[in-house]
């Protein structure tokens, strides 16, 4: 027989508004904004944004501010968000070789047009803790130093490479095939590399980033080298139905990794590097590079080489690296499963029950082994 | 449109304002907030795929002459994309194309230009610039 239970209403309700006292704080404190979070918590946005599969800085920095800074949580309310508005359509892809760029670096590649650009980065900092910053209300920062900018364009290194040969070229030899989408529908295996970039864009960064490590570790074979990773603003433009041509939406800001790989040739083709590609919202690079690394692994089959790591299986790196679902599985356990372990306990008890009754019958049988 | 795209609402307002006289339109399409699915290409050049969404409003407006604006501007402000869309139409007139220009359009491609300099100039100061050591002697 089965009993519905109802109840906790109240429970529930006080819940929400102890959570609503915490989420608050101390009321001495100042309370932050959401404008605070997106100015002065941008990367913790990034994130969200970027997992969340929704470029929207005002909301992704409500949802942090919703979730306490549960960065997954935050993630979840977008994703959630997103479910409830309309969709006009898909823009034209983006250029980033027309990225006005903030921060460009390469590890292949010391002097190339367009140079080194260190931009924003933690990268060079000491990493000690910056005691100054404990205060606040003090003078902002001074402005940032001027350099003289150069007129010259910054292109991609791979392209380089890709005239020389030396790299396998990225052309869209179908311009007009339809574009998967794992928002629209259920994944398939073997997935198509647009799918499978799609799911690690919006892919926890968590999960990506152990499983690059485990990629260069030597769970996949391949170490490979930073070709270029760049960060800034590119214009998004999309072409409405009703007029037929492109109009810019404005900008969002990308974060996007090249990576060089080891080479492949055949008896058809001379050795070339392979590539592995990242590409997220905000500024991300931990995240763009662990994607890459991913990216390549899962290139296994396509490139014809033994598949025996985690990172290599796209049916486990797909179907785990969701967070809102993977949080959504795990933590399913913390509902009610009253009846189901009603039923463990009882099954476990008879059992138990079964085996003495069982053991009695034994023993009088053993004793009397004993006495002969 | 690229740069009515970008301009914050202040800005639009400001320019609607220096504009005078204000033009009468009615709303065809109401704004209406949405998204659109960020594409991108793998290696850069590649075939496409879904990066994810970003949130965008439009309006469609018409002006007393029949002409139709449209406003697409990223964000979810309706009064943004509903000037823009004005902004649009008004563009198209050719008695209301020039004053729009001025007052909106010029100075507002100057603003987005001098910004953009200024970004271009930060990162520059960021350039590496490498120089070798001599060594022995």
């Amino acid at each position: 027989m089965y009993v519905a239970v109802k109840g906790g209403e109240a429970a529930i309700a006080n819940a929400e508004r102890l959570l609503a006292e915490k989420r608050r704080g101390d009321p001495a404190v100042p309370e932050l904004s959401t404008a605070q979070i997106e100015q002065q918590l941008g990367l913790a946005v990034d994130r969200v944004m970027t997992e969340g599969s929704l470029y929207d800085r005002e909301l992704a920095a409500l949802a942090l501010k919703q979730a306490c800074g549960d960065q997954l949580e935050a993630v979840f309310l977008l994703r959630a968000f997103r479910t409830t508005l309309p969709r006009f359509g898909a823009s034209e892809p983006i250029d980033t070789a027309r990225m006005q760029v903030e921060r460009r670096i390469s590890a292949t590649f010391k002097d190339l047009p367009g140079g080194q650009v260190l931009g924003p980065s933690f990268d060079y900092t000491h990493r000690l803790l910056d005691f100054s910053l404990l205060a606040t209300g003090g003078e902002p920062p001074p402005p940032a130093p001027l350099g003289e900018a150069e007129p010259e364009s910054m292109p991609h290194v791979l392209a380089m490479l890709d005239r020389e040969g030396l790299i396998e070229s990225e052309i869209d030899r179908r311009p007009d095939a339809p574009v998967p989408d794992i928002t629209r529908d259920p994944m398939t295996f073997p997935a198509d590399r647009a799918a499978r970039l799609q799911g690690l864009a919006r892919g926890d960064e968590g999960f990506l980033l152990a499983l690059g490590y485990s990629v260069q570790r030597g769970y996949g074979r391949n170490h490979p080298f930073a070709g270029e990773i760049r960060f800034g603003a590119v214009e998004v433009e999309f072409v409405p139905e009703e007029l037929g041509f492109a109009v810019s939406l404005g900008d969002v800001a990308v974060t996007e990794c090249e990576m060089i790989n080891q080479f492949k040739g055949s008896a058809t083709e001379p050795p070339q590097f392979t590539r592995g590609y990242g590409l997220a919202f905000g500024h991300c690079e931990r995240k763009t590079m662990a994607m890459a690394l991913v990216d390549r692994a899962l290139r296994a089959r396509e490139l014809g080489e033994e598949i025996d790591s985690p990172a290599q299986d796209e049916e486990f790196v797909l179907y785990h690296a969701d967070n809102v679902e993977a949080s959504g599985f795990v933590q399913h356990l913390k509902l009610p499963h009253y009846v189901d372990f009603q039923a463990e306990l009882v099954l476990v008890r008879g059992m138990r029950r079964a085996a003495e009754a069982a053991a009695q019958r034994a023993r009088p049988l053993a004793v009397a082994a004993g006495e002969e | 449109m690229a740069a009515l795209a970008r301009a914050s609402t202040e800005r639009l307002e400001s320019g609607w304002q220096a504009l005078g006289q204000p033009a009468a339109y009615d709303l065809l399409r109401r704004p209406e907030i949405g998204m659109v699915m960020v594409r991108g290409r793998s290696g850069g050049t590649g075939p496409k795929f879904n990066l994810g969404e970003m949130t965008v409003t439009r309006c469609v407006v018409r002006l007393e002459s029949g002409t139709l604006g449209y406003g697409y501007v990223a964000g979810r402000d309706r009064r943004r994309a509903e000037l823009a869309a004005v902004f649009d139409a008004l563009l198209q007139e050719p008695a209301t194309h020039g004053p729009a220009m001025r007052h909106l359009v010029e100075p507002l491609e100057a603003e987005l230009a001098a910004a953009a300099q200024l970004g271009r100039e930060k990162a520059a100061a960021t350039k590496v610039r490498f120089f070798t050591m001599v060594r022995g002697e």
